[in-house]
């Protein structure tokens, strides 16, 4: 990495999530809702990544995610990695988990279940981690990794 | 106490299963009983099918049970819009429990969290029918004595076929099942069946042939191959007749050996095999009616 993006990318309090599958980066951003966020954002993406082949990176000033927001993340970039900072130094770096349930975050893949004719939170068991697997709680059928569509 | 529903054969426990093999026998030898007298309950078939819908209701009729709904949804309030959430928490309001279908998946395991009744699923589109499969476990335990070490051959579309993953599921439960699937390729027995299979040590096999091996059978399970379920048509012509049960392919079946099919049939069981001691595939359908008053009167909490 050259000094430029250095630059751009320091911040003084805040979070990065790093290891973010290149084309899953603006699904991260929306489901955070970063888009109304009036804090100091800076995202690249098709970064070079030994581990995914091509990243996207997120870093938020001010923004320290919990629960829920860290399983919405953990789904869709289930390879992330979060560093926490603190006055510019990494004081944690975490990897994100799966959650055992997914509610109301995606969409079933099932053309034919009930969750996409009437107004239901989906309910999904996570049967795999690795690839992805949702089990809908309505329809039974698997919604796996490269169907995942956020509602 | 918290109602019970009857959505999925998983929310059964081979408890439940064994309590409605008992009762359905008890109902079988003494069919009318009124342990539903004063209660109403509501049939909605939100789309047609006149033999489920037949069964569950002479099943009620035999309990006293008085009946309101309807047997297609053109006859309902669905016609100008209600949603399904709605319809059910009116019906609620009216009856003691519902018996439902619908051709959307998981619309009554949505309708069981609606209701403050139970509620029994008839069939939600392509996904669930546990009375069904409580039949043919009925039929089975009838004509064989036991649920425990049965070698089920299961015959036909097994890649679509609710029934006998369903089936598979509930037998699973049962001391040394052995399956046996006989199916084109195209329509082969899914993963995540075989995966669960293996993960609780259960032999099965697979065949893309129907011949003798069927003798070593206490149950052949057919179904029908259906044509939309092809994308190519010429395969569906290659297969189509390739599984049909006919007369001269039970000579070296075990005497024991049962047939059954969830009806309708189609081609796939030749009208020679009828008169057979092995076809039992009519008295199966009497059999549904024994079993829906046993799981009416498991959820209802009157047996």
């Amino acid at each position: 990495m050259d000094n430029r993006a250095l630059q751009v990318s320091a911040i003084k309090e805040g979070t990065v999530i790093d290891h973010i599958p290149a084309e899953r980066l603006f699904d991260v951003i929306n489901i955070l809702g970063l888009f109304n966020s009036l804090e100091m954002i800076t995202f690249g993406t098709n970064l070079d990544s030994k581990q995914l082949g091509k990243k996207g990176i997120i870093k938020v000033a001010n923004r320290f995610f919990q629960g829920e927001e860290i399983d919405k993340i953990a789904l869709i970039a289930p390879h992330a990695k979060l560093n926490i900072i603190k006055d510019y130094e990494v004081i944690e770096k975490r990897v994100v988990e799966t959650p055992s349930e997914i509610v109301s975050i995606v969409k079933c893949f099932n053309p034919k279940c009930i969750t996409n004719h009437e107004k239901i939170k989906t309910r999904f068991s996570v049967v795999s981690n690795k690839p992805i697997e949702l089990k809908c709680r309505y329809c039974e059928k698997i919604t796996y990794e490269n169907q995942i569509e956020i509602v | 106490m918290e109602k019970r529903d009857l959505i999925s054969i998983t929310d059964f426990s081979k408890a439940d299963y064994l309590r409605i093999m008992e009762l359905a026998a008890e109902f079988e030898a003494n069919p009318n009983q009124e342990l539903l007298k004063n209660k109403v309950v509501a049939t909605l078939f939100f789309e047609p099918s006149t033999r489920t819908r037949l069964s569950f209701e002479t099943a009620i009729n035999r309990l006293s049970g008085r009946i309101i709904g309807f047997s297609d949804s053109s006859s309902s309030s669905v016609v100008k819009g209600e949603t399904l959430h709605d319809t059910i928490r009116m019906v609620s309001n009216y009856a003691d429990m519902i018996v439902m279908r619908h051709p959307l998946e998981g619309s009554a395991r949505y309708a069981s969290e609606v209701a403050s009744i139970p509620v029994i699923n008839a069939g939600d589109g392509a996904n669930q029918h546990p009375s069904q499969t409580l039949l043919d476990m009925y039929s089975i335990k009838k004509t064989q004595g036991s649920l425990d070490n049965i070698n089920i051959f299961m015959v036909g579309d097994l890649k679509y076929g609710r029934t006998v993953h369903s089936l598979l599921m509930a037998m699973s439960e049962f001391e040394n099942p052995i399956f046996n699937f006989i199916a084109p390729p195209e329509l082969a027995m899914p993963d995540e069946y075989k995966r669960f299979l293996k993960s609780k040590n259960i032999r099965y096999f697979e065949h893309t042939q129907f011949t003798d091996i069927i003798s070593e059978a206490d149950i052949i399970y057919m179904t029908r191959v259906q044509k939309e379920r092809f994308t190519d048509p010429i395969e569906y012509e290659k297969v189509k007749n390739v599984y049909i049960l006919k007369k001269k392919m039970l000579k070296n079946t075990k005497p024991t050996m049962k047939i059954l099919h969830p009806l309708p049939r189609v081609n796939e069981i030749h009208p020679d095999v009828d008169a057979s001691p092995h076809a039992y595939y009519f008295t199966q359908a009497l059999n549904g009616v024994f079993t829906r008053e046993a799981i009416i009167s498991h959820i209802m909490g009157v047996k």
